[in-house]
Protein backbone atom coordinates (compact mmCIF):
# COMPACT_ATOMS: atom_id res chain seq x y z
CA UNK A 1 0.00 0.00 0.00
CA UNK A 2 1.44 3.78 -0.69
CA UNK A 3 -0.01 6.58 0.85
CA UNK A 4 0.75 9.87 -1.62
CA UNK A 5 -0.92 13.50 -1.73
CA UNK A 6 -1.99 15.15 -4.82
CA UNK A 7 -3.79 18.38 -6.13
CA UNK A 8 -6.86 17.56 -8.50
CA UNK A 9 -8.05 20.13 -10.54
CA UNK A 10 -11.27 20.05 -12.16
CA UNK A 11 -12.65 21.71 -15.34
CA UNK A 12 -15.76 23.31 -15.08
CA UNK A 13 -17.78 20.55 -16.62
CA UNK A 14 -16.85 17.66 -15.18
CA UNK A 15 -18.50 18.93 -11.33
CA UNK A 16 -21.42 16.56 -12.02
CA UNK A 17 -19.29 13.15 -12.02
CA UNK A 18 -19.08 11.28 -8.57
CA UNK A 19 -15.27 10.50 -9.78
CA UNK A 20 -14.26 9.76 -5.96
CA UNK A 21 -17.19 7.13 -5.71
CA UNK A 22 -15.34 5.36 -8.60
CA UNK A 23 -12.18 5.47 -7.36
CA UNK A 24 -13.15 4.18 -4.28
CA UNK A 25 -15.46 1.64 -5.68
CA UNK A 26 -13.04 0.28 -8.94
CA UNK A 27 -9.71 1.10 -7.96
CA UNK A 28 -9.80 0.27 -3.97
CA UNK A 29 -8.52 3.55 -3.43
CA UNK A 30 -8.83 4.92 0.00
CA UNK A 31 -9.60 8.60 -0.04
CA UNK A 32 -9.13 11.66 2.47
CA UNK A 33 -10.71 15.02 1.59
CA UNK A 34 -7.87 17.49 3.10
CA UNK A 35 -9.01 20.40 1.05
CA UNK A 36 -11.72 20.86 -1.54
CA UNK A 37 -12.58 23.87 -3.37
CA UNK A 38 -15.74 22.80 -6.01
CA UNK A 39 -17.96 25.24 -7.28
CA UNK A 40 -20.15 24.05 -10.05
CA UNK A 41 -19.67 25.27 -13.08
CA UNK A 42 -16.33 26.27 -12.17
CA UNK A 43 -12.65 25.15 -11.91
CA UNK A 44 -12.50 23.60 -8.73
CA UNK A 45 -9.50 22.11 -6.66
CA UNK A 46 -9.12 19.00 -4.98
CA UNK A 47 -6.32 17.79 -2.21
CA UNK A 48 -6.18 14.65 -1.55
CA UNK A 49 -4.54 12.13 0.00
CA UNK A 50 -4.96 8.91 -1.91
CA UNK A 51 -4.05 5.42 -0.57
CA UNK A 52 -3.75 2.11 -2.46
CA UNK A 53 -1.89 -0.69 -4.25
CA UNK A 54 0.81 1.31 -6.78
CA UNK A 55 -0.99 -0.54 -9.36
CA UNK A 56 -5.00 0.76 -8.14
CA UNK A 57 -3.04 4.12 -7.64
CA UNK A 58 -1.76 4.68 -11.50
CA UNK A 59 -5.06 3.03 -13.03
CA UNK A 60 -7.08 5.64 -10.25
CA UNK A 61 -5.01 8.47 -11.53
CA UNK A 62 -4.94 7.53 -15.21
CA UNK A 63 -9.06 7.04 -14.54
CA UNK A 64 -8.80 11.03 -13.18
CA UNK A 65 -6.89 12.42 -16.12
CA UNK A 66 -8.69 10.20 -18.92
CA UNK A 67 -11.99 12.65 -17.31
CA UNK A 68 -9.95 16.27 -17.76
CA UNK A 69 -9.11 16.31 -13.93
CA UNK A 70 -5.43 17.05 -13.66
CA UNK A 71 -3.62 15.31 -11.25
CA UNK A 72 -0.21 16.62 -9.82
CA UNK A 73 1.56 15.25 -6.59
CA UNK A 74 1.19 17.83 -3.74
CA UNK A 75 5.21 18.32 -3.00
CA UNK A 76 6.00 19.71 -6.35
CA UNK A 77 3.35 22.85 -5.69
CA UNK A 78 5.02 24.45 -3.01
CA UNK A 79 7.95 26.66 -3.20
CA UNK A 80 10.04 27.63 -0.15
CA UNK A 81 13.14 30.02 -0.81
CA UNK A 82 14.91 28.42 1.43
CA UNK A 83 17.99 30.27 0.79
CA UNK A 84 16.54 33.65 1.95
CA UNK A 85 15.03 32.67 4.95
CA UNK A 86 16.36 33.65 8.41
CA UNK A 87 14.77 31.31 10.76
CA UNK A 88 12.12 33.76 12.48
CA UNK A 89 9.21 30.64 13.07
CA UNK A 90 6.26 32.81 12.29
CA UNK A 91 5.42 30.16 9.83
CA UNK A 92 5.41 27.26 12.14
CA UNK A 93 2.81 29.72 14.16
CA UNK A 94 0.02 29.04 11.33
CA UNK A 95 1.17 25.58 10.49
CA UNK A 96 -1.30 23.09 12.25
CA UNK A 97 -0.56 19.96 10.73
CA UNK A 98 3.44 20.36 11.42
CA UNK A 99 4.22 20.53 8.01
CA UNK A 100 6.53 23.91 9.05
CA UNK A 101 8.27 23.09 12.37
CA UNK A 102 11.81 24.49 14.36
CA UNK A 103 14.42 21.92 14.84
CA UNK A 104 14.91 21.75 18.40
CA UNK A 105 18.59 21.75 18.21
CA UNK A 106 19.52 24.15 15.48
CA UNK A 107 16.31 26.19 15.70
CA UNK A 108 16.18 26.54 11.55
CA UNK A 109 12.77 25.31 9.59
CA UNK A 110 12.47 22.20 8.77
CA UNK A 111 9.53 21.43 6.05
CA UNK A 112 8.07 18.12 5.34
CA UNK A 113 6.08 17.98 2.28
CA UNK A 114 4.42 15.09 2.99
CA UNK A 115 2.33 16.62 6.20
CA UNK A 116 1.43 20.18 4.40
CA UNK A 117 -2.22 20.43 3.13
CA UNK A 118 -1.80 23.19 1.38
CA UNK A 119 -3.72 25.21 3.82
CA UNK A 120 -1.72 28.44 2.58
CA UNK A 121 -1.46 30.08 5.64
CA UNK A 122 2.21 30.10 5.84
CA UNK A 123 1.87 32.55 2.78
CA UNK A 124 0.77 35.41 4.40
CA UNK A 125 2.24 34.50 7.60
CA UNK A 126 6.14 34.65 6.20
CA UNK A 127 7.34 38.20 6.58
CA UNK A 128 9.50 37.59 4.23
CA UNK A 129 7.18 36.03 1.61
CA UNK A 130 9.19 33.27 0.56
CA UNK A 131 6.43 30.49 -0.04
CA UNK A 132 4.60 30.72 -3.20
CA UNK A 133 2.06 27.88 -4.18
CA UNK A 134 1.58 27.28 -7.43
CA UNK A 135 -1.95 26.80 -9.20
CA UNK A 136 -0.80 27.12 -12.54
CA UNK A 137 -2.59 24.39 -14.89
CA UNK B 1 39.02 48.66 50.22
CA UNK B 2 36.65 49.07 53.29
CA UNK B 3 35.67 45.24 53.95
CA UNK B 4 39.74 44.40 53.55
CA UNK B 5 40.45 47.16 56.41
CA UNK B 6 37.86 46.00 58.69
CA UNK B 7 38.65 42.24 58.25
CA UNK B 8 42.62 43.04 59.24
CA UNK B 9 40.95 44.70 62.51
CA UNK B 10 38.97 41.79 63.25
CA UNK B 11 41.46 38.88 62.10
CA UNK B 12 44.54 40.69 63.27
CA UNK B 13 43.94 40.59 67.42
CA UNK B 14 42.98 36.76 66.74
CA UNK B 15 46.13 36.22 64.35
CA UNK B 16 48.59 37.71 67.50
CA UNK B 17 46.56 36.38 70.46
CA UNK B 18 47.32 32.82 67.85
CA UNK B 19 51.20 33.93 68.32
CA UNK B 20 51.46 35.18 71.84
CA UNK B 21 48.99 33.21 73.74
CA UNK B 22 49.62 29.89 71.38
CA UNK B 23 46.08 28.80 71.02
CA UNK B 24 45.99 26.55 68.12
CA UNK B 25 41.92 27.89 68.56
CA UNK B 26 42.43 31.55 67.60
CA UNK B 27 44.82 30.23 64.38
CA UNK B 28 41.67 28.94 63.44
CA UNK B 29 40.03 31.68 63.75
CA UNK B 30 42.55 33.94 62.06
CA UNK B 31 41.65 31.35 59.23
CA UNK B 32 38.00 31.25 58.92
CA UNK B 33 38.05 35.28 58.87
CA UNK B 34 40.48 35.55 55.97
CA UNK B 35 38.55 32.69 53.86
CA UNK B 36 34.95 34.50 55.01
CA UNK B 37 36.65 37.89 53.79
CA UNK B 38 37.76 36.10 50.18
CA UNK B 39 34.75 34.86 49.80
CA UNK B 40 32.78 37.90 49.87
CA UNK B 41 35.30 40.03 48.11
CA UNK B 42 35.97 37.36 45.12
CA UNK B 43 37.44 38.54 41.88
CA UNK B 44 37.10 41.72 40.75
CA UNK B 45 37.98 43.03 37.00
CA UNK B 46 38.08 46.20 35.46
CA UNK B 47 37.20 46.99 31.98
CA UNK B 48 41.11 47.88 30.89
CA UNK B 49 42.03 44.47 32.44
CA UNK B 50 39.91 43.00 30.31
CA UNK B 51 40.51 44.95 27.08
CA UNK B 52 44.31 44.34 28.12
CA UNK B 53 43.44 40.87 27.91
CA UNK B 54 41.70 41.10 24.73
CA UNK B 55 44.44 43.13 23.17
CA UNK B 56 46.83 40.53 24.13
CA UNK B 57 44.14 38.05 22.58
CA UNK B 58 44.29 36.19 25.76
CA UNK B 59 40.43 36.86 26.93
CA UNK B 60 38.17 33.95 27.68
CA UNK B 61 35.16 34.99 26.18
CA UNK B 62 31.65 32.60 25.96
CA UNK B 63 28.16 32.47 24.74
CA UNK B 64 25.55 33.58 26.99
CA UNK B 65 24.53 30.00 26.65
CA UNK B 66 27.88 28.34 26.66
CA UNK B 67 28.11 30.13 30.28
CA UNK B 68 24.49 28.87 31.14
CA UNK B 69 25.51 25.48 30.41
CA UNK B 70 29.25 26.08 32.43
CA UNK B 71 26.74 27.47 35.65
CA UNK B 72 25.49 23.78 35.72
CA UNK B 73 29.13 22.57 37.23
CA UNK B 74 30.61 26.05 38.27
CA UNK B 75 29.97 28.87 40.76
CA UNK B 76 29.56 32.32 39.79
CA UNK B 77 32.82 32.86 41.54
CA UNK B 78 34.51 30.23 39.58
CA UNK B 79 33.05 31.63 36.10
CA UNK B 80 34.15 35.08 37.61
CA UNK B 81 37.74 33.87 37.66
CA UNK B 82 37.96 32.08 34.62
CA UNK B 83 35.99 34.07 31.92
CA UNK B 84 35.93 37.67 31.35
CA UNK B 85 33.55 38.45 28.53
CA UNK B 86 29.88 36.78 27.73
CA UNK B 87 28.35 37.48 24.24
CA UNK B 88 24.73 38.25 24.27
CA UNK B 89 22.42 38.40 20.78
CA UNK B 90 19.23 39.06 19.31
CA UNK B 91 17.62 38.86 15.94
CA UNK B 92 14.18 39.81 16.28
CA UNK B 93 11.87 42.51 14.66
CA UNK B 94 12.03 46.14 15.86
CA UNK B 95 9.67 48.25 14.43
CA UNK B 96 11.29 51.32 16.20
CA UNK B 97 14.23 51.63 13.99
CA UNK B 98 15.04 53.63 10.91
CA UNK B 99 18.10 55.46 9.46
CA UNK B 100 19.20 59.06 8.90
CA UNK B 101 20.28 59.99 5.63
CA UNK B 102 22.08 62.98 3.74
CA UNK B 103 21.42 62.94 0.13
CA UNK B 104 23.89 66.16 -0.99
CA UNK B 105 23.60 69.30 -2.62
CA UNK B 106 22.10 68.83 -6.37
CA UNK B 107 22.86 72.34 -8.52
CA UNK B 108 20.80 73.97 -8.61
CA UNK B 109 19.85 73.45 -4.62
CA UNK B 110 16.51 71.78 -3.40
CA UNK B 111 15.31 72.50 -0.15
CA UNK B 112 13.37 69.29 -0.11
CA UNK B 113 9.81 69.65 1.48
CA UNK B 114 8.50 66.41 0.70
CA UNK B 115 10.55 63.45 -0.43
CA UNK B 116 9.88 59.43 -1.70
CA UNK B 117 12.05 56.71 -1.46
CA UNK B 118 11.08 54.15 -4.27
CA UNK B 119 7.28 55.66 -3.58
CA UNK B 120 8.12 55.53 0.71
CA UNK B 121 7.54 58.97 2.22
CA UNK B 122 10.48 59.52 4.26
CA UNK B 123 10.85 62.70 6.86
CA UNK B 124 10.88 66.18 5.37
CA UNK B 125 11.50 68.07 8.60
CA UNK B 126 15.07 67.97 8.33
CA UNK B 127 17.05 71.11 7.09
CA UNK B 128 17.41 71.03 2.93
CA UNK B 129 18.96 67.75 2.47
CA UNK B 130 18.52 65.17 5.66
CA UNK B 131 16.48 62.67 6.03
CA UNK B 132 15.24 60.05 8.48
CA UNK B 133 13.69 56.93 6.33
CA UNK B 134 11.27 54.92 9.22
CA UNK B 135 11.16 51.61 8.91
CA UNK B 136 7.32 51.53 9.02
CA UNK B 137 7.01 53.59 6.71
CA UNK B 138 5.10 52.76 3.48
CA UNK B 139 2.93 54.16 0.86
CA UNK B 140 -0.73 53.13 1.48
CA UNK B 141 -0.96 51.92 -1.86
CA UNK B 142 1.99 50.15 -1.66
CA UNK B 143 1.42 48.80 1.58
CA UNK B 144 3.99 45.77 1.79
CA UNK B 145 7.28 47.67 0.20
CA UNK B 146 8.15 50.01 3.17
CA UNK B 147 11.12 52.16 4.97
CA UNK B 148 12.47 49.19 6.17
CA UNK B 149 12.73 47.72 2.55
CA UNK B 150 14.47 50.87 1.76
CA UNK B 151 17.24 50.75 4.24
CA UNK B 152 17.44 46.83 3.16
CA UNK B 153 18.00 48.18 -0.39
CA UNK B 154 20.35 50.47 0.55
CA UNK B 155 22.19 47.99 2.22
CA UNK B 156 22.23 46.31 -0.54
CA UNK B 157 24.35 48.83 -2.43
CA UNK B 158 20.88 49.16 -5.01
CA UNK B 159 19.76 51.61 -6.63
CA UNK B 160 16.93 53.61 -5.36
CA UNK B 161 14.67 56.33 -6.73
CA UNK B 162 14.60 60.16 -5.23
CA UNK B 163 11.79 62.50 -5.70
CA UNK B 164 11.47 65.58 -4.21
CA UNK B 165 9.23 68.68 -3.78
CA UNK B 166 10.29 71.90 -2.18
CA UNK B 167 8.39 75.98 -2.78
CA UNK B 168 11.69 77.41 -3.53
CA UNK B 169 14.03 80.02 -1.28
CA UNK B 170 16.04 82.42 -2.05
CA UNK B 171 18.42 80.25 -1.20
CA UNK B 172 16.93 76.76 -2.78
CA UNK B 173 15.86 77.68 -5.53
CA UNK B 174 14.43 74.68 -7.52
CA UNK B 175 11.25 73.33 -6.73
CA UNK B 176 11.75 69.54 -7.90
CA UNK B 177 13.63 66.74 -8.08
CA UNK B 178 14.10 63.13 -9.64
CA UNK B 179 17.25 61.50 -9.15
CA UNK B 180 18.85 57.93 -8.26
CA UNK B 181 20.89 57.63 -5.58
CA UNK B 182 22.44 54.16 -4.02
CA UNK B 183 24.95 54.48 -0.47
CA UNK B 184 27.96 55.29 -2.48
CA UNK B 185 26.06 58.88 -3.89
CA UNK B 186 25.37 60.04 -0.59
CA UNK B 187 26.63 61.70 1.99
CA UNK B 188 25.85 59.43 5.50
CA UNK B 189 23.58 57.18 6.44
CA UNK B 190 23.20 55.84 9.81
CA UNK B 191 20.91 53.76 11.29
CA UNK B 192 19.69 55.60 14.60
CA UNK B 193 16.86 53.05 16.61
CA UNK B 194 14.76 54.83 18.89
CA UNK B 195 13.75 51.58 20.74
CA UNK B 196 15.71 47.87 20.16
CA UNK B 197 16.45 44.87 22.53
CA UNK B 198 13.60 45.04 24.63
CA UNK B 199 14.63 43.44 27.87
CA UNK B 200 11.80 40.32 27.78
CA UNK B 201 8.44 40.27 25.31
CA UNK B 202 5.32 39.08 26.38
CA UNK B 203 3.94 35.99 24.67
CA UNK B 204 0.75 36.46 22.70
CA UNK B 205 -2.46 34.11 22.29
CA UNK B 206 -5.60 34.93 20.38
CA UNK B 207 -9.26 33.80 23.01
CA UNK B 208 -11.37 35.25 20.29
CA UNK B 209 -12.61 33.16 17.51
CA UNK B 210 -11.30 35.14 14.68
CA UNK B 211 -7.43 34.76 13.71
CA UNK B 212 -5.58 37.96 14.53
CA UNK B 213 -2.91 39.84 12.22
CA UNK B 214 -0.30 41.39 14.68
CA UNK B 215 3.53 42.10 14.99
CA UNK B 216 3.18 38.59 16.83
CA UNK B 217 2.80 37.17 13.95
CA UNK B 218 -0.98 35.33 13.18
CA UNK B 219 -2.65 34.42 16.02
CA UNK B 220 -4.77 31.58 14.99
CA UNK B 221 -8.27 32.04 17.07
CA UNK B 222 -9.32 29.97 20.10
CA UNK B 223 -5.85 29.70 21.29
CA UNK B 224 -4.74 27.77 18.93
CA UNK B 225 -0.96 28.90 19.10
CA UNK B 226 1.29 31.42 21.20
CA UNK B 227 4.03 33.13 19.91
CA UNK B 228 7.52 34.58 21.58
CA UNK B 229 10.06 37.01 20.83
CA UNK B 230 12.99 37.03 22.66
CA UNK B 231 16.10 34.78 22.60
CA UNK B 232 15.55 33.87 26.50
CA UNK B 233 19.00 32.82 27.92
CA UNK B 234 21.27 34.49 24.71
CA UNK B 235 18.95 37.41 25.19
CA UNK B 236 21.44 40.93 25.71
CA UNK B 237 19.32 42.63 28.53
CA UNK B 238 18.13 39.78 30.15
CA UNK B 239 22.07 39.02 31.32
CA UNK B 240 22.80 42.21 32.23
CA UNK B 241 18.93 42.78 34.12
CA UNK B 242 20.21 45.85 36.39
CA UNK B 243 22.45 47.05 33.20
CA UNK B 244 24.92 47.46 35.22
CA UNK B 245 27.30 46.88 32.34
CA UNK B 246 25.75 48.57 29.66
CA UNK B 247 25.24 52.00 29.13
CA UNK B 248 25.76 55.20 27.06
CA UNK B 249 28.33 54.23 24.76
CA UNK B 250 28.60 50.61 25.06
CA UNK B 251 30.31 49.33 22.12
CA UNK B 252 27.94 47.05 20.56
CA UNK B 253 27.48 44.36 17.29
CA UNK B 254 24.72 46.21 15.35
CA UNK B 255 23.60 44.83 12.04
CA UNK B 256 26.90 43.30 10.98
CA UNK B 257 29.17 46.50 11.97
CA UNK B 258 30.21 48.10 15.55
CA UNK B 259 27.68 50.03 16.67
CA UNK B 260 26.83 52.16 19.86
CA UNK B 261 24.77 51.87 22.53
CA UNK B 262 23.47 55.98 22.89
CA UNK B 263 20.29 56.48 25.35
CA UNK B 264 17.84 54.28 26.58
CA UNK B 265 15.33 53.19 24.53
CA UNK B 266 12.09 55.13 23.92
CA UNK B 267 9.33 53.41 26.89
CA UNK B 268 12.17 52.15 29.15
CA UNK B 269 10.58 51.03 31.88
CA UNK B 270 12.49 49.35 35.10
CA UNK B 271 9.09 49.32 37.17
CA UNK B 272 8.31 45.80 35.37
CA UNK B 273 7.93 42.92 38.37
CA UNK B 274 11.00 40.62 38.62
CA UNK B 275 10.85 36.76 39.59
CA UNK B 276 12.86 35.85 42.25
CA UNK B 277 15.80 35.40 39.85
CA UNK B 278 15.67 39.32 39.50
CA UNK B 279 14.58 39.38 35.65
CA UNK B 280 11.50 41.43 34.80
CA UNK B 281 8.28 39.07 33.93
CA UNK B 282 7.20 41.33 31.05
CA UNK B 283 8.58 43.76 28.42
CA UNK B 284 10.72 46.55 30.43
CA UNK B 285 14.23 48.04 29.57
CA UNK B 286 14.91 49.10 25.57
CA UNK B 287 17.89 50.77 24.18
CA UNK B 288 18.67 53.17 21.50
CA UNK B 289 21.18 52.12 19.21
CA UNK B 290 23.63 53.88 16.15
CA UNK B 291 25.32 52.09 13.84
CA UNK B 292 26.84 52.93 10.10
CA UNK B 293 24.64 51.60 7.45
CA UNK B 294 26.93 51.54 5.04
CA UNK B 295 29.12 49.33 6.69
CA UNK B 296 26.26 46.59 7.14
CA UNK B 297 24.47 43.51 6.28
CA UNK B 298 21.57 42.41 4.94
CA UNK B 299 22.42 39.08 6.65
CA UNK B 300 21.51 41.04 10.15
CA UNK B 301 19.57 43.54 9.04
CA UNK B 302 15.95 42.12 7.22
CA UNK B 303 12.64 44.25 5.51
CA UNK B 304 9.75 42.44 6.95
CA UNK B 305 5.83 42.66 6.21
CA UNK B 306 3.28 41.44 8.42
CA UNK B 307 0.35 40.34 7.05
CA UNK B 308 -2.32 42.98 7.53
CA UNK B 309 -0.28 44.78 9.94
CA UNK B 310 2.31 46.59 8.46
CA UNK B 311 5.74 46.57 7.88
CA UNK B 312 8.96 46.03 10.21
CA UNK B 313 12.60 45.45 10.38
CA UNK B 314 14.54 42.47 11.54
CA UNK B 315 18.01 44.00 13.73
CA UNK B 316 20.72 41.84 14.48
CA UNK B 317 21.98 42.85 17.73
CA UNK B 318 25.51 41.55 19.91
CA UNK B 319 26.13 42.83 22.92
CA UNK B 320 29.28 41.98 25.08
CA UNK B 321 28.65 41.72 29.02
CA UNK B 322 32.21 41.61 30.97
CA UNK B 323 32.32 39.20 34.15
CA UNK B 324 33.75 42.15 36.06
CA UNK B 325 32.71 39.98 39.31
CA UNK B 326 30.81 37.45 40.55
CA UNK B 327 27.40 38.63 40.64
CA UNK B 328 27.65 39.41 37.23
CA UNK B 329 28.58 36.22 36.42
CA UNK B 330 25.72 34.93 38.32
CA UNK B 331 23.16 36.99 36.37
CA UNK B 332 24.75 35.85 32.83
CA UNK B 333 24.60 32.42 33.83
CA UNK B 334 20.27 32.41 34.01
CA UNK B 335 19.38 29.67 32.09
CA UNK B 336 15.77 29.49 30.14
CA UNK B 337 13.63 28.12 32.60
CA UNK B 338 14.77 30.74 35.10
CA UNK B 339 13.55 33.68 32.60
CA UNK B 340 9.63 33.88 33.06
CA UNK B 341 6.98 36.14 30.84
CA UNK B 342 3.17 37.02 30.82
CA UNK B 343 0.99 35.59 28.27
CA UNK B 344 -1.33 37.96 27.09
CA UNK B 345 -4.54 38.17 24.88
CA UNK B 346 -3.82 39.84 22.13
CA UNK B 347 -7.64 39.13 20.74
CA UNK B 348 -8.87 41.07 23.49
CA UNK B 349 -8.81 44.97 24.08
CA UNK B 350 -6.18 45.68 26.71
CA UNK B 351 -4.93 42.11 26.07
CA UNK B 352 -5.11 41.07 29.50
CA UNK B 353 -2.61 38.49 31.04
CA UNK B 354 -3.50 35.40 31.16
CA UNK B 355 -0.56 33.49 33.28
CA UNK B 356 3.26 33.14 33.22
CA UNK B 357 5.42 30.58 31.15
CA UNK B 358 8.99 30.69 31.15
CA UNK B 359 11.48 30.13 27.87
CA UNK B 360 12.51 26.35 28.65
CA UNK B 361 8.19 25.94 28.14
CA UNK B 362 7.78 28.02 25.34
CA UNK B 363 10.99 26.17 23.50
CA UNK B 364 9.66 23.06 24.12
CA UNK B 365 6.93 23.41 21.99
CA UNK B 366 3.75 23.80 24.33
CA UNK B 367 2.49 25.67 26.80
CA UNK B 368 -0.47 25.71 29.22
CA UNK B 369 -2.70 28.59 29.16
CA UNK B 370 -5.56 28.78 31.85
CA UNK B 371 -5.30 24.99 32.17
CA UNK B 372 -5.66 24.14 27.99
CA UNK B 373 -2.57 23.03 26.06
CA UNK B 374 -0.73 25.57 23.41
CA UNK B 375 1.44 25.31 20.96
CA UNK B 376 3.84 27.77 20.73
CA UNK B 377 5.89 29.06 18.02
CA UNK B 378 8.92 31.79 17.83
CA UNK B 379 9.24 34.79 16.12
CA UNK B 380 12.59 36.20 16.33
CA UNK B 381 15.30 34.05 14.91
CA UNK B 382 17.50 31.84 17.35
CA UNK B 383 19.80 30.90 14.85
CA UNK B 384 20.65 34.10 13.82
CA UNK B 385 21.14 35.27 17.01
CA UNK B 386 23.35 32.00 17.73
CA UNK B 387 25.39 33.04 14.81
CA UNK B 388 25.98 37.24 16.29
CA UNK B 389 27.06 35.71 19.50
CA UNK B 390 29.53 33.63 17.70
CA UNK B 391 30.68 36.25 15.34
CA UNK B 392 31.02 38.78 18.31
CA UNK B 393 32.69 35.78 20.48
CA UNK B 394 35.05 35.43 17.95
CA UNK B 395 35.75 38.70 16.84
CA UNK B 396 36.68 39.51 20.71
CA UNK B 397 38.74 36.68 21.05
CA UNK B 398 40.72 37.67 18.15
CA UNK B 399 41.12 41.08 19.63
CA UNK B 400 39.35 42.88 17.05
CA UNK B 401 36.36 44.12 19.21
CA UNK B 402 37.35 45.55 22.52
CA UNK B 403 34.63 46.34 25.62
CA UNK B 404 33.44 49.68 26.82
CA UNK B 405 33.14 51.09 29.87
CA UNK B 406 29.71 53.48 29.73
CA UNK B 407 30.40 57.11 29.69
CA UNK B 408 26.87 57.09 32.15
CA UNK B 409 24.88 54.24 33.20
CA UNK B 410 20.96 54.46 32.43
CA UNK B 411 18.10 55.46 35.22
CA UNK B 412 16.99 53.10 37.88
CA UNK B 413 13.75 54.62 38.64
CA UNK B 414 11.33 54.93 35.08
CA UNK B 415 7.79 54.11 34.55
CA UNK B 416 5.37 54.51 31.70
CA UNK B 417 3.16 57.06 31.16
CA UNK B 418 0.11 57.04 28.83
CA UNK B 419 -1.37 59.08 26.40
CA UNK B 420 -4.18 60.72 28.09
CA UNK B 421 -7.05 62.19 25.99
CA UNK B 422 -7.77 65.76 27.14
CA UNK B 423 -10.93 67.64 25.25
CA UNK B 424 -9.41 69.71 22.87
CA UNK B 425 -9.08 73.56 24.06
CA UNK B 426 -11.76 73.00 26.17
CA UNK B 427 -9.77 72.84 29.94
Amino acid sequence: MRKKRYILKFPPQSGDKPLSYHLVRDYDIRINILKAEVRPGKTGSLVLELEGTKENLKLGIQYLEDNQVSCEPLDKKIHWKQERCINCGNCTAVCFTGALVMDPKNWELKFDPDKCIVCELCVPACPLNLFAIDFRE
Amino acid sequence: MGRLKSTIIIAFPFYLLSLVARRRICYFITIIILSIFSENMGIQKTYEEINEKIRAGKAVVLTAEEVSQMALTASPEEIAEKVDVVTTATFGAMCSSGAFINFGHASPPIRMEKIRLNGVPVYEGLAAVDSYIGATACDPENPKYGGAHVIQDLIDGKDIELEAWGKGTDCYPRKYIKTVINKNTVNEIFLFNPRNAYQNYNVAVNSTPQIKYTYMGSLLPNMRNATYSTSGELSPLLNDPELRTIGLGTRIFLGGTQGFVVWPGTQFNTSKPKNEFGVPVSNSATLAVIGNLKEMSSEFIQAAYYEKYGVSMFVGIGIPIPVLDAEIAKRVSIRNEQIETTVLDYGVEGSPALGRVNYAQLRSGKIEVQGKKVRTAPVSSLSKARKIADILKKQIQEGKFEITKPVQMFPTNTSLQVLKEVKGGES
